[in-house]
């Protein structure tokens, strides 16, 4: 083996090299932007300066052959520079709005969507899955792309009445994060413990800490040191998981989908909210997911057609009451929707409004 | 190589449709690279199962503790052997990428050409949720060789574990007029001044950092992050009154009531008659031209973004600019998520001493969280268990009612030494006005 060297401890790296000229040229300078067109923006400086900003969706995970052919469009038709957005959207550059069309062309001939931008159904931010975690309960690029199949004129259109971001995530940690809609697995029983790996796999003290309802304790099982859930406790919510593999908690079968909606990370209008339980008990249903993406094309029409101009999903359902969103939505409404959880009475209606 | 392709009727299904498809992707590797054949052979069956078949490990690079994501196969046959061998070890590196998310196209034929050559997969994804480049897909006895190649390029790994973890800015100053400082470079100073505690893990659990130019907070930090530091202002929203005046024309008096003067939330936005319009040194104006002045009382602007962004380059932010700090942000394990609350209303972020300042807030809140955290507990949790009075007590950080959104409404405190700690408020107010 060759000699081994310490690393270069460089850390986040100085984005100036690989940013546009006329960005790094005006940058902290900026004084006005527009959205000319879906998947378009225009920025102009202080100084007159103008760029163009063409917005394309992605895969997110690529083939180093894709990443390639759009590395060969930043240099045909723009100007060598792209960025990423926290959606995995790939963002082209140009000082000259001449080469919007052709850029956009290009794109569009490779297969690749323009949108993404203002009042759009933007690229779903996800996670994982079967490709590369050690928990999902469901894949993840998969999802995603079934969704965005679904979804696609409302990422190339710009129709909804503010933007709409989604997320999925495969397990209860949402690690996909808060969202208009956020779709993530919930599972409903409790994990099925294989008890001759537990002693060996699992630092059992943590596996106790871990549990949010402390249903897990330590236990002799068959003569060997295990653990055991207290299955009236459980809230089957998989945090046991993670530190013990042998406490299985995906299931082919009660491993549902939950659908929870109106987070919003900006603090326009109202402070930023999480979002809230709508549906669940979906089925897992690979490869395409079709129940998922009924009850979230429901949800986006209803929101399309009675939302008002700049209300977020949850500046609308704040307007129009709950009790509107399921009826609008045909969504069931079940106890499972009223919180229980600690400070969840704050979340109860403690007045006499009601709309009737 | 060459290995036969195995059939995948499941995935087959995901190349269908108008989006991207990473199945195509996955399978054009798969032409002359036998990992990912077997890749999408496990990823097949895990279609078909619905089960995951990866455990982690301990896979690292020299020097460093954390980083690379190790990841094998548990789907095996009787014997305990691989159902697919060759991507039996397929692990992640992650990699910090420049701040701001930037890429020349010869940046990206180079990254894939060092990922190719060095064993890697073909395979990456720009980005994870925490802001890295994932490499996915490097067996054991090649993740020194690529990590090496793409550090020699001047990159560097980023967080795994109980760790700092890789951080995330907004395109901010690069691109948008609402940028209220330099993000890229508060996350450099940050985050590079930190890097023990990424490459290293060893705080109680991770710790993220993350930059939002403006309240807009276009990468989430508040509610993703430890410590957010959002871009805002302390004077007037300063006016374009032509702008303004351009989207008068194009939009007209229903769309400027409803959009933008119905939809303020403190209603700091009013129409006032020109003829009866007083200047005052706390109130933004524009002539809208038709005997009408739009008006903000900024005394009662909360920052929240709206108007500016209805109305862009026609109100913008104030020239006294700076950042709020939130503490406290996270997802959903163990207690719930838990949105970041303010611990600095305010603090300029412009000059070198400005960021140096900045740096040893970052510092010190990591002392902190690694000193009084339990283990597997985030900052937010931290603070919900010893309360936020504890924690600004150990940052030395005075009280300010901007923390809260209502003071308490139980009797359950105990306060031997109230006038001592109005004193302490009255010398607040004094420093701060000074």
């Amino acid at each position: 083996m060759a000699e081994l060297r310490p690393p270069i401890e460089s850390g986040a790296p100085d984005p100036m090299p690989y940013m546009h000229p006329v960005m790094v040229k005006n940058y902290g300078k900026w004084s006005f932007h527009s959205h000319p067109k879906p998947g378009v923006l225009y920025h102009r400086a202080e100084s007159g300066d103008e760029i163009w900003t063409v917005k394309a969706g992605t895969a997110r995970q690529m083939d180093h052959y894709t990443i390639r052919e759009l590395a060969d469009i930043a240099d045909q038709f723009a100007d060598g520079f792209v960025r990423f957005t926290a959606r995995s959207n790939i963002e082209y550059m140009v000082a000259d709005g001449s080469k919007v069309e052709p850029l956009i062309k290009a794109l569009n001939d490779k297969g690749y969507p323009i949108g993404g931008t203002a009042n759009s159904v933007s690229m779903i931010a996800h996670t994982q899955g079967f490709l590369h975690c050690d928990i999902p309960g469901t894949d993840a690029s998969g999802v995603v792309k079934a969704l965005m199949d679904e979804l696609y004129d409302d990422f190339v259109k710009c129709e909804m009445p503010n933007r709409v971001k989604l997320s999925t995530s495969c397990c209860e940690i949402n690690c996909g994060g808060q969202a208009d809609i956020a779709i993530i697995v919930q599972h409903t029983k409790p994990p099925k413990i294989n008890h001759d790996l537990v002693a060996n796999v699992c630092e059992r003290p943590s596996v106790v800490a871990r549990c949010p309802v402390a249903a897990i304790r330590p236990a002799l099982v068959n003569g060997k040191p295990s653990l055991e859930v207290d299955e009236k406790k459980c809230i089957c919510c998989g945090a046991c998981f993670p530190p013990c593999p042998p406490m299985q908690i995906n299931d082919p079968v009660h491993s549902k989908i939950a659908i929870w909606v109106g987070g919003k990370n900006s603090n326009a209008r109202s402070k930023p909210t999480f979002h809230k339980l709508v549906a669940s008990g979906l089925p897992n249903t690979a490869p395409r997911w079709p129940e998922v993406a009924e009850v979230v094309k429901k949800i986006l029409a209803t929101y399309k057609a009675d939302g008002k101009p700049w209300e977020r999903m949850n500046d609308w359902i704040e307007r129009i009451g709950w009790p509107a969103f399921f009826e609008k939505t045909g969504l069931p409404f079940t106890k499972y929707h009223i919180d229980n959880w600690r400070g969840g009475r704050a979340n109860l209606n403690a007045s006499a409004h009601i709309r009737f | 190589m060459a290995k036969q392709m195995i059939d995948t009727p499941n995935l087959d299904e995901l190349e269908k449709g108008p989006w991207p498809s990473f199945v195509t992707g996955l399978k054009r590797l798969a032409k002359d690279n036998d990992m990912m054949v077997d890749l999408m052979g496990q990823l097949e069956t895990s279609y078909q199962t619905m089960k995951g078949y990866w455990k982690g490990g301990t896979v690292g690079v020299f020097g460093y503790g954390g980083g690379v994501i190790p990841r094998f196969t548990e789907l095996k046959d009787e014997n305990h052997k691989p159902l697919f061998p060759e991507a039996a070890e397929f692990h992640t590196l992650r990699i910090q990428p420049p701040a701001g998310m930037h890429y020349t196209s010869d940046l990206l034929r180079k990254m894939c050409d060092a990922w190719s050559e060095t064993g890697g997969s073909g395979l990456i994804a720009f980005h994870g949720q925490s802001g890295d480049i994932m490499l996915q897909g490097c067996k054991t006895e090649d993740v020194q060789k690529a990590f090496d190649k793409f550090n020699d390029m001047g990159f560097d790994l980023g967080g795994a574990g109980p760790a700092l973890r890789t951080s995330m800015s907004c395109v901010g100053s690069a691109r948008c007029e609402m940028s209220c400082y330099d993000e890229a470079k508060a996350l450099r100073t940050v985050i590079n001044n930190n890097l023990d505690d990424m490459h290293r893990p060893s705080l109680p659990y991770k710790f993220k950092f993350k930059f939002s130019g403006c309240p807009n907070d276009c990468v989430n930090a508040i509610q993703r992050s430890d410590m957010a530091t959002i871009g805002t202002w302390r004077d007037n929203i300063r006016v374009n009154e032509a702008q303004v005046q351009d989207y008068y024309k194009h939009h007209g008096m229903n769309d400027l009531v409803n959009d933008v003067i119905s939809k303020c939330p403190t209603k700091a936005v009013t129409l006032v008659s020109s003829d009866k319009f007083k200047a005052s040194a706390t109130v933004s104006a524009a002539n809208l031209g038709d005997g009408n002045t739009l008006c903000i009382d900024n005394k009662n602007c909360v920052r929240c973004m709206h108007c500016l962004n209805v109305i862009p380059g026609g109100l913008l932010p104030g020239n006294d600019k700076g950042v709020s700090i939130l503490v406290g942000g996270k997802g959903v394990l163990k207690i719930g998520a838990t949105m970041g609350t303010v611990v600095i209303p305010f603090m300029k972020l412009e000059s070198d001493e400005d960021f140096e300042k900045l740096n040893e807030l970052a510092r010190n809140i990591l002392d902190f969280f690694a000193e009084n955290a339990l283990e597997h507990e985030r900052t937010g949790e931290m603070i919900e268990r010893i309360g936020l009075t504890n924690f600004l007590e150990g940052m030395d950080i005075p009280v300010d009612p901007r923390m809260i959104k209502e003071p308490r409404s139980n009797p359950y405190f105990r306060s031997d030494d109230w006038d001592e700690q109005v004193e302490k408020w009255n010398e607040y107010k004094q420093s701060s006005a000074a």
